[in-house]
């Protein structure tokens, strides 16, 4: 092949067992979905360690304002959600796309899958995305979102959540995942959120109140760092 | 260090972030490389159907080049190309990328890879994507592939999609059970 030799770029940390589980049967739906057969474990090469971007350019100017799109302004409490996406060695991961989506603020989303008998916001789609800056930085603007029961066993309802995709510098950091609200009484009752295992692992899920991010007059702030798997600390040789 | 944030389901209504995102299109009429269709379906563990799954795809430009820094080849990757790829399963679980055949990029060991597509599959009931690749039939360099060497031989077969006519390949991803895809811890 006509091009350089390549030098092994560091490899990406691999996550550790539990953060990421596989199944759990208390999500009724992971059941049939999962693989039975092991992993198989391969290096990580050049396929991985790249991976997509997207269009900066495509993303409007208030594409992080979900309270903005349309006519009027949508019901709900509104709210800031800020903050920064880094690695796992607390360095900043910048220009990467952030994306939200998310149901209103009585628990409806605007999809033609929701049956949840609750209504529909004519002014509110409930996705939003962001371009973070040098600093690893995003911020919207959103409506909190409202619980809503699910069809997991009787009387399931889920916490208020964000849902948050994340792009990532390569194809091994790509994240999709979901942001929490301090102190919801729902938590202990949710086998999605409880498919982490660990405490202090979950609790990376769940966003902190700030009044630093917190407008006078307009919005409640809330700050929700993301953290991505980071590169090993020295090259592997090949 | 701080630990990494942990992977949540997609969900069932993930379609709203998809439907606001720009362009899904890979190709434009000035991309190099030989026109390819991958169509599959999404199946679980009963073999029906799964028709509410994210399945997303990265690979490299016809000459095997990546459009991303840490590739020392990128300078001369296609700009007309979008290696990006991304889909949200039909009603009948069907996905359909319409692409370029990449060409073989650097293996882990100074070699080649045969050209292939790495995919991710997220869905409602997923709580984190499951990774798997996509090789091509008629490639002999898939014989040398050092990926595919690590995947039991009578498992491979679930990595290759088929030639299925003039520039179309039929790729289908079975969760579980009989048939069940190779997955990866990469």
């Amino acid at each position: 092949m006509d091009r350089p030799l390549v030098t092994a770029p560091p490899r990406y940390q691999r996550a550790p067992q539990g953060v990421h589980p596989a199944e759990d049967p208390a999500y009724r739906s992971t059941v049939l979905r999962h693989p039975l057969q092991p992993l198989v474990e391969i290096p990580q090469t050049l396929s991985e360690i790249t991976g997509p971007s997207y269009p900066y350019d495509a993303v409007g100017p208030i594409a992080d304002d979900l309270t903005r799109q349309h006519a009027g302004a949508p019901l709900g409490e509104r709210i800031v959600v800020e903050g920064r996406v880094l690695d796992e060695h607390g360095r900043p991961v910048p220009r990467t796309l952030v994306e939200i989506w998310q149901a209103n603020a009585c628990g409806r989303y605007a999809h033609e899958g929701d049956a949840h008998d609750a209504p529909l916001d004519p002014n509110f789609t409930g996705s939003g995305r962001a371009i973070t800056d040098e600093d690893g930085r995003y911020r919207f603007v959103t409506i909190k979102p409202g619980h809503y029961p699910w069809g997991n066993h009787y009387n399931a309802w889920r916490p208020a959540h964000i849902h948050f995709s994340v792009l990532g510098p390569g194809f091994l950091t790509r994240l999709v995942t979901q942001m929490y609200f301090p102190g919801d009484p729902l938590f202990p009752l949710d086998p999605i959120f409880n498919s982490v295992r660990d405490p202090a692992v979950r609790d990376r899920m769940v966003s902190s109140f700030d009044i630093g991010l917190t407008v006078p007059d307009w919005a409640l702030g809330f700050r929700w760092d993301i953290v991505l798997r980071g590169r090993e600390a020295t090259p592997m040789l090949p | 260090m701080s630990g990494i944030t942990p992977s949540q389901t997609v969900g069932p209504y993930f379609g709203i972030m998809v439907r606001g995102r720009a362009s899904c299109r890979q190709v434009s009429d000035a991309t190099a490389g030989t026109r390819i269709t991958i169509e599959g379906q999404l199946f679980d563990g009963q073999g029906r159907v799964i028709p509410d799954a994210l399945v997303e795809t990265w690979q490299a430009d016809s000459s095997g080049r990546y459009a991303h820094p840490e590739d020392p080849g990128a300078g001369s990757a296609d700009p007309t190309f979008n290696g990006y790829g991304w889909a949200h399963t039909r009603e009948d679980g069907g996905f359909r990328f319409k692409t370029i055949k990449p060409g073989p990029v650097p293996g882990p060991d100074g070699g080649a890879q045969a050209p292939h597509v790495v995919v991710s599959v997220m869905a409602r009931g997923i709580l984190t994507r499951f990774v798997t690749r996509l090789y091509f039939e008629d490639e002999a360099a898939n014989a040398q592939d050092p990926i595919l060497a690590r995947v039991p031989a009578d498992r491979r077969h679930t990595l290759i999609a088929r030639h299925a006519g003039e520039g179309r390949y039929q790729f289908n991803v079975v969760m579980q059970g009989a048939g069940e895809t190779v997955f990866f811890d990469v």
